[in-house]
């Protein structure tokens, strides 16, 4: 919008506006979607998928959620407990999905609530401290951009239903991504110190990068997308170094225990219990 | 960051609603420029689906009348009920009026 006149937009039409009141206007992503498994897709890999992709949102959620009370600025922390709810959604929509196609029959709660650290299959990367703003900002950055490029792959997934979660997903990550890209520069062309801040937060999400492009070949476009926004900030893109171990196996840092220890805490106590 | 958030300027927001024509002020916010204004705007103000454009404008730039000026402003026009179009008669195949 930022060259037309800022009437143009008066102009643009809006589909089914009339009816509009607040409150109205939602959809369900899953309207009107088969939940059957096709024949050619493989239900126990389909709720493996399903399982490490809510497993990163949940833990990145909760990550994210820390930030409530914590942030620099009001502004800020609605910005990333939005993100984080949109997150927190997306891990909603998987679990179910994986109750339905793995035989146990479990529902979201079980997933989030009822399995030990060894049992999640989040990325490591999503799982560590929040630091400081610019740590969650690189991480974020690399994360979205990681996830967006995954999900824009999974919109054509066979399984109907994860098609659909990846298409909704997608939408809400390119504004997490958009909104991620926009700090990075605004920190990385700041002033010494954010830059400073950001080259050190660079270097502690390196070790992590690694087992972002293992189920995947979504390495070329995502390191295509970071170095656009790495050049923009005027900072190096980051040095990938492997380290030992993998998330997605449940080989987890000791720093997700005590998260799950937070997040499952009330479940636990009162199992069963609703509000 | 070398200037202090205290030193966030404000802005003023208006939303076009959906069913709305026109942006309404709904809010003001601080930013530290444009950009983050309007990505503020939408976390703030148009979380509930509500929103379709966004203008966001700081505090300093709107010239607004103040208190004192209220009587020479405003108060000559309220006797003035001709102004009214209620005075014409419009012809009923005249529409939009």
């Amino acid at each position: 919008m930022s060259d037309d006149h800022v009437y143009l937009t008066l102009a643009e039409g809006h589909e089914d506006d009339t009816r509009w009141a607040y409150g109205t206007g939602f959809e369900d992503p899953l309207h009107g979607v088969h939940t059957t498994v096709p024949d050619d897709v493989d239900a126990a890999e389909l709720a493996a998928l399903c399982v490490a992709l809510g497993d990163d949102a949940l833990v990145s959620a909760q990550r994210l959620g820390e930030w409530v009370t914590r942030a620099p600025e009001l502004e800020e922390e609605v910005a990333l407990a939005n993100i984080g709810l949109d997150l927190l959604g997306q891990a909603r929509l998987l679990y179910s999905r994986a109750g339905q196609t793995d035989g146990t029959g479990r529902d979201e709660d079980a997933y989030a609530y009822f399995r030990d650290a060894a049992g999640f299959r989040n990325v490591r990367l999503a799982e560590l401290p929040n630091g400081d703003f610019a740590f969650t900002i690189v991480r974020l950055l690399v994360l979205s951009s990681w996830r967006l490029a995954h999900f824009e792959r999974l919109a054509s997934h066979p399984d109907p239903v994860l098609s659909a979660i990846a298409a909704k997903g997608a939408k809400e990550l390119r504004y997490h991504r958009q909104y991620a890209a926009e700090w990075a520069v605004r920190l990385g062309d700041g002033t010494d110190e954010s830059h400073r801040r950001m080259r050190r937060a660079q270097e502690q999400v390196a070790p992590y990068l690694g087992e972002l492009f293992t189920a995947f070949d979504v390495r070329q476009e995502v390191v295509a997308d970071l170095k656009q926004v790495t050049d923009a900030a005027g900072l190096p893109m980051p040095v990938y170094r492997p380290l030992p171990g993998c998330g997605r196996e449940g080989e987890h840092t000791e720093h997700l225990a005590p998260l799950l220890a937070e997040l499952q805490g009330i479940a636990r106590a009162h199992p069963e219990a609703t509000w | 960051m070398s200037t202090g958030k205290q030193d966030w300027p404000l802005y003023e927001v208006f939303v076009r609603g959906k069913r709305g024509l026109n942006h309404v002020h709904v809010g003001s916010l601080h930013a530290a420029d444009d950009r983050m204004a309007l990505t503020h705007a939408r976390d703030l103000y148009t979380r509930r689906n509500e929103g379709v454009s966004i203008w966001v404008v700081r505090s300093e730039h709107i010239a607004a009348s103040t208190r004192d000026e209220k009587d020479p402003f405003f108060e000559p026009s309220a006797d003035k009920v001709y102004r009214h179009p209620t005075f014409y008669d419009i012809p009923d195949d005249v529409p939009h009026i």
